[in-house]
């Protein structure tokens, strides 16, 4: 009983810390994006790498889900015969829920666990070190580059993955259920608010901050060569995916309350 | 530039590192640190760049502690100083050029023309002129370590920190890099610390030997005084030998 109380209490002081150190990481990497000098390059190199070249996974997942969205409405709304609506449900929730969460969880897990492995390599062998004799600091010459990628591409990256979501809705409805193609798109701006835009958005730049927050700090505390890359990453994956997922729900939950 | 160690400890989770270490380099000294694998040589390296910080003890460079001087202050000292990392730590991401002007590319005010000449510079003076367009990925072992070496030189410091310099490079690429820290310290009257345990190239390069054993400096002195030790410890670790004090303790946790 006795080790069960210390065991829960040692995980219990773990996650505390944990967060702790999340939360001066992000501080640090606030203080450091607006020390100069800035170079411009290095957080474009990253945007690129983040945003670019995720695009046809985000563009592929987000085509499927809209897809899915649409027969799974069509399923049920045919019961009501009030297939009309199938355009509403899907416009709101990609854009309010699936849109950041799904794309949230593309770039965790294809781009965060990227930055724990390069950065965790670079640790286990002593890159990072090497950068501080440099006299510069690894947080502005590493993790603020790639915050701000992650921040700015994420939105971005979010409103097209809507797009292309609502896209794939509008092939099953009008050309599977025989929805008008004007009526589609005329009942998804009806069901659309500025306020779900940008509730939505709201969600992306936090998911952008847990991704980089994550990923970084997991990268720069690896130890213990390929296996504690490996490790690392692993970590990095599953704790932006529950992060995320965490703050998903307090942030539906706040959205809700405020802009009901 | 003057180097004080004073009484430093260091654990890592609850394993002592450095138990009490004193050492002094002075100006334009080579020093030589010897000790076993993991005696905390490498550790004692990073103190002194200020990269990890002591439990108790102080680090003066200069005069100045660095447990009491900004980051500012810091990053100024540690431009005046370079270390070679024992696995070269070269950027990948970066070439070959990028890396050995790393500092100044970050940090000089010089047009990137004359970077390039300090890049090649400082390229040929470890006898690899002309590569800076290569990846790091495409060098071999010996060619990262001469090139972290030329990274370090291409700041032109007054101190260089080497780490097992000679450690995993062929026999003559060794002595050339011995013969690079001696010319350093003869021509420029550059001070080095070097971290080794190889014992030639410790005779080679040293003024003075000092050897790192449970976390102390046990013996120090010329290489001559070093080489006719009849301290224990000291003797079985330079005629490296399988028996003496150093393997019975071992034996006696076994």
């Amino acid at each position: 009983m006795v080790a069960i109380v210390q065991n829960l209490g040692a995980r219990l002081v773990y996650h505390i810390n944990y967060v702790g150190a999340l939360t001066k990481l992000f501080f640090q990497t606030l203080y450091w994006t607006f020390v100069p000098p800035l170079k411009r390059e290095r957080t474009y190199q990253q945007a690129k790498r983040i945003g670019l070249e995720s695009l046809s996974i985000v563009s592929l997942v987000s085509l499927f889900i809209g897809i899915i969205l649409a027969l799974q409405t069509a399923y049920q709304m045919q019961k009501l015969s009030s297939e009309i609506y199938i355009a509403n449900i899907i416009a709101l929730s990609l854009v309010r829920e699936l849109g950041p969460v799904i794309t949230g969880l593309i770039l965790a897990g294809r781009c965060g666990a990227a930055v724990t492995a390069e950065l965790g390599t670079m640790k286990v062998t002593e890159q990072i070190d090497a950068l501080e004799t440099l006299a510069t600091n690894p947080v502005k010459y590493l993790v603020v580059p790639r915050f701000l990628a992650f921040t700015f591409m994420l939105p971005v990256l979010t409103l097209y993955a809507n797009l292309i979501g609502i896209i794939g809705g509008y092939l099953i409805c009008v050309y599977r259920l025989g929805i008008r193609s004007s009526m589609y798109i005329h009942m998804t701006f009806d069901a659309l608010q500025i306020k779900d835009l940008v509730t939505g958005l709201i969600k992306t730049l936090v998911f952008g901050i847990i991704i980089a927050m994550v990923g970084c700090l997991e990268g720069m505390r690896t130890e213990g060569g390929a296996e504690g890359v490996g490790k690392a990453t692993t970590v990095s994956v599953v704790t932006s995916f529950i992060l995320i997922i965490a703050a998903d729900c307090i942030f539906t939950a706040i959205f809700y309350f405020i802009f009901p | 530039m003057l180097i004080e160690i004073k009484n430093v400890y260091k654990n890592f989770n609850s394993k002592r590192v450095l138990n009490g270490t004193s050492l002094t380099i002075s100006k334009g000294e080579t020093k030589v640190i010897i000790g076993r694998s993991g005696c905390g040589k490498s550790v004692l390296l990073k103190h002194i760049m200020g990269i990890l910080k002591p439990d108790s003890g102080t680090i003066a460079l200069d005069g100045k502690n660095l447990a009491e001087i900004s980051s500012k202050e810091l990053n100024r000292l540690r431009m005046r100083m370079a270390m070679v990392f024992q696995g070269g730590a070269l950027f990948d991401s970066l070439t070959v050029g990028g890396n050995v002007g790393f500092a100044l590319y970050e940090y000089s005010q010089l047009s990137s023309k004359e970077i390039e000449e300090r890049v090649e510079e400082s390229l040929c003076n470890v006898e690899l002129c002309g590569i800076h367009k290569l990846m790091p990925s495409e060098l071999s072992g010996g060619m990262k370590k001469r090139v972290a070496i030329a990274r370090a030189l291409c700041v032109r410091p007054e101190v260089v920190l080497y780490d097992e310099p000679t450690t995993g490079v062929d026999p003559i690429t060794a002595d050339s890099i011995n013969e690079l820290i001696r010319s350093l310290h003869d021509k420029l009257k550059m001070t080095s610390i070097v971290v080794t345990h190889d014992m030639k190239s410790a005779y080679r390069v040293a003024d003075k030997i000092a050897m790192l054993y449970n976390g102390k400096i046990i013996a120090e002195g010329a290489a001559d005084q070093i080489q006719n030790t009849h301290h224990p410890v000291v003797y079985q670790f330079i005629n490296g030998l399988a028996k003496g004090p150093i393997t019975e303790t071992i034996e006696k946790f076994i």
